[in-house]
């Protein structure tokens, strides 16, 4: 079984949000960046999981310059076997989707998994992309997964519910809460990342079929107004009157 | 112009959906709908009611297969030389929207809050909610994913025909074993009121008194990954940056401290209430009305605040 890991950084959930250069640039000044969640809790994880009872290989891969190297280096000590680097910016969606597409074309991989979105752009874009780029089935947002034979089990959400499905290898599947659980990568696993295989990768041309032009900050939030615990009518009043939601 | 619509109408026409239609509307030009699904020509027909010209059903499709809606989709857009095409960005989005992005070379603005700009371009929710982005297209055709809650339905037109569409779409290669719905719940990303608690209500069994407060205000309920995480409430309830994004109107969390994680999933409310015993609890900053007090005694005397209220109704 050879799965394809898509990673991307995303800065620590506790990172300040603020930009430069007249508001088109995230500010990466004391940035700390890490694997995104979703992608290494629940993706990476779970192919470990798969490859520790069925065999196999498990290949990490960005869209990044060469600063990345050190969520790759993570996602190594992790436990995953190599590791892809697409030496570029990852500009759009579409532009990051095209990259991996063509790197897995060439190389037979029997399941892709991304996480669910990234913590910095919320697109949930990415692994659609790549499932159509490589004609292959998508299984969106899925909370479980099992594989039987060549045959993959899943449950994803749904809008209002939860459904169980079943799609033939290969395919492309993103990942969401349910699926695995952190590990926490041990000495050994971090010493055994230094001398695995990390691969830097030219990236193919590709237009961009979107910009971010520039960034705003939401509006900050005026003083909470506190209300006296014995008169919820004057909180109903205010939500009624004042705030207009009921 | 040219605008497409595409619409989930498994469960009926839900608010998302006249979302979607009213968004596109106001986007100027002709206006298509499309669909797969169970739902009846009559009801289909009031999408115009909201701005549709037309709405296109093909019902040998059942909505379960992303590569089928992403054909089905294609074929429509094509039919109907469509230049933006809008889906909300619920599940089905996620899934088909990116699809539908490469097949038709289309750049996708996802998680828009707004129309655009006068300059075309869209505004998104970026870093969790701590954020927005500006985002442009490129390409020719455009694709806009609106987050439910951020636009408002607007009736004023008369219904619209309903004609069958036929994608020729290939065999699903997604089989579906089994899909579990809870009957009657609004679904949470749609709903404009939520009641929300947290470890703070110390045991399921104290969740009653948060169901009469939602009961009273019409209200879904949603609770923090701790309450989810130990099993006194369903997952699908779980609000916060993994489980469930929200922006509803009115958002009420009860006992919960306001962790940045959770935050993440419900800074885009428009109002905020906190009740909490903690006058340290990270959830006042963000909030707009706040209440210092223990949740057992306010509880009920809210609920019956509410009673009164909707009884007099002003």
């Amino acid at each position: 079984m050879k799965i394809l890991v898509c990673i991307s950084k995303s800065p620590d959930t506790t990172s300040k949000i603020a930009f430069v250069d007249q508001n088109t640039k995230f500010d990466e000044n004391g940035v700390q960046y890490i694997i995104n969640p979703y992608d290494e809790w629940y993706a990476l994880v779970r192919a470990l999981e798969i490859k520790e009872t069925l065999g196999g290989d498990v290949t990490v891969i960005t869209v990044g310059p060469i600063a990345d190297d050190a969520i790759i280096r993570k996602a190594l000590a992790i436990g995953a076997d190599d590791a892809v680097r697409i030496d570029a910016d990852p500009t759009d969606a579409y532009y990051t989707a095209v990259q991996i597409a063509e790197y897995a074309k060439s190389n037979n991989f029997d399941l892709v998994l991304t996480g669910k979105e990234t913590i910095n752009y919320n697109g949930s874009q990415v692994a659609g992309m790549i499932a159509e780029s490589l004609n292959m089935p998508f299984v969106s947002l899925a909370s479980k997964l099992d594989v039987n034979g060549s045959t993959l089990t899943l449950e994803r959400e749904i809008v209002g519910g939860l459904q169980v499905v079943e799609v033939s290898l290969p395919a492309v599947v993103s990942c969401a809460k349910g699926m695995a659980e952190q590990r926490i990568p041990n000495m050994r696993g971090i010493m055994a990342a230094r001398t695995k295989p990390l691969q830097v990768v030219a990236p193919v041309s590709v237009e961009l079929l979107t910009t971010y032009v520039n960034y705003t900050m939401p509006n900050a939030k005026s003083s909470c107004k506190m209300i006296d615990p014995m008169n919820m009518d004057e909180l109903v009043a205010l939500l009624h009157n004042e705030a207009k939601v009921i | 112009m040219s605008v497409l619509v595409y619409i989930n109408s498994n469960s009926g026409l839900h608010k998302s959906a006249l979302e979607t239609v009213s968004y596109g509307k106001k986007l100027g030009g002709n206006l298509t709908v499309i669909t797969s699904g169970s739902a009846d020509d009559s009801s289909l027909a009031t999408l115009g009611k909201y701005g549709a010209n037309k709405v296109l059903v093909d019902r040998s499709i059942q909505g379960n297969d992303d590569q089928q809606l992403t054909q089905l989709i294609a074929s429509a857009a094509d039919s109907v030389g469509a230049t933006t095409i809008i889906f909300s960005h619920d599940l089905t989005a996620k899934a088909v929207a990116p699809r539908l992005s490469v097949r038709l070379k289309a750049g996708l603005i996802s998680g828009a809050i707004e129309l655009p700009a006068a300059d075309g371009t869209v505004k998104v929710n970026v870093f969790s909610g701590k954020a927005f982005g500006s985002v442009k297209v490129n390409s020719s055709v455009k694709i806009i994913s609106l987050l439910p809650n951020s636009f408002q339905p607007e009736e004023n037109g008369n219904n619209c025909a309903v004609e069958s569409f036929s994608s020729n779409a290939s065999s699903s290669l997604i089989k579906v074993l089994s899909t579990k719905k809870p009957e009657g719940e609004i679904p949470l990303p749609e709903a404009e009121l939520v009641v929300s608690a947290g470890r703070g209500m110390k045991g399921p069994e104290n969740w009653g008194m948060v169901e009469d407060l939602a009961t009273a205000l019409g209200a879904a309920t949603a609770c923090s990954r701790p309450v989810a995480d130990i099993g006194w409430r369903p997952h699908h309830e779980h609000v916060g940056q993994t489980g469930v994004a929200i922006r509803p109107n009115l958002y009420i969390a009860i006992g919960i401290s306001g962790a940045i994680q959770h935050l993440a999933g419900v800074n885009g409310s428009k109002v905020i209430v906190v009740i909490n015993t903690d006058a340290e609890a990270p959830f006042f900053k963000a909030a707009d009305y706040g209440i210092l007090g223990d949740a057992f005694e306010v509880l009920p005397r809210l609920t019956e605040a509410v009673k009164k209220f909707k009884v007099s109704g002003q």
